[in-house]
């Protein structure tokens, strides 16, 4: 067992364990809580996957963003504490039903398909590879993007605002 | 050495569970949890797939697919804001107005 194998396994884990946490949890604000958990945990993948620039945005954005806008989402929809929060779930035995087909259904093509097990070195920089492609080949979608995010910022501004 | 395939079951996993949770929550903000678990699980294929192939496009893949759930959660939240206002209720069986 390598080091990197302990360190696999470990964060298969807690990313495992605080997704089930997320969907089974009957209070809505340990939800989120559990699913900044999990995103932290996918952001360490990423770092063993050599992406240090990805850990990076997925901190920023994800852990950092949605979250937020989740936990103000519950407090001006819910009572942050209190019985309401509680709430119950339906049709579990059909849900985990549909889920665990889908995983073996995903699981089945992976055990069939030729996958790589190596992977290559890294030839530079990652991150110098990204900046350079975002303002190269890519620039025309990383500038609709931008277009793409006022717009989202514009909508959910109209959607939320209070009638006057 | 943890190869390709372990890094897909994971997402594998996490994407079930995240469908789990979508099938099986009442709560809207409770399915959009799910949405992103969803989502998340994808990323990590993408940069699984772009580490072991060596290729740069699966990254930049998910720059934009992170960028834009933002995005979209953050109109979904807004949505869901806006029918707590009309109806006070955010429970998804109960929002059946266009049901004919």
């Amino acid at each position: 067992m390598t080091l990197e194998t302990v360190g696999f396994w470990v964060v298969a884990v807690v990313l495992l364990a605080s997704s089930l946490a997320v969907v089974l949890t009957p209070n809505l604000f340990h939800a989120v809580l559990y699913l900044a958990a999990a995103l932290v945990a996918t952001g360490v993948v990423f770092l063993m996957l050599e992406q240090p620039f990805l850990f990076a945005v997925q901190l920023l954005l994800y852990a950092g963003g949605v979250v937020t806008i989740v936990v103000f989402a519950i407090m001006l929809t819910e009572k942050l504490v209190g019985e309401r929060i509680r709430q119950t779930s339906r049709h579990l035995v059909n849900g985990a039903i549909v889920a665990a087909a889908v995983f073996v259904g995903i699981a089945g093509f992976l055990l069939r398909a030729p996958l790589v097990t190596l992977r290559p070195g890294l030839e530079a920089d990652a991150t110098i590879s990204i900046g350079r492609a975002l303002v190269g080949p890519f620039a025309i979608t990383l500038e609709l993007l931008g277009v793409l995010l006022v717009t989202a910022l514009l909508g959910a501004l109209y959607f939320a605002r209070s009638e006057e | 050495m943890i190869g390709l395939s372990s890094y897909l079951v994971l997402a594998a996993l996490v994407f079930s569970i995240g469908l789990f949770g979508v099938l099986t929550r009442r709560n809207a903000v409770g399915i959009l949890l799910g949405i992103e678990l969803m989502l998340n699980a994808v990323n990590i294929n993408l940069v699984a797939f772009a580490r072991y192939n060596g290729d740069l496009t699966g990254l930049i893949f998910t720059l934009f697919t992170i960028s834009i759930t933002v995005a979209e959660v953050a109109v979904g939240l807004a949505i869901v804001i806006a029918i707590f206002r009309v109806r006070r209720t955010v429970e998804a069986d109960r929002l059946d107005l266009l049901r004919g």
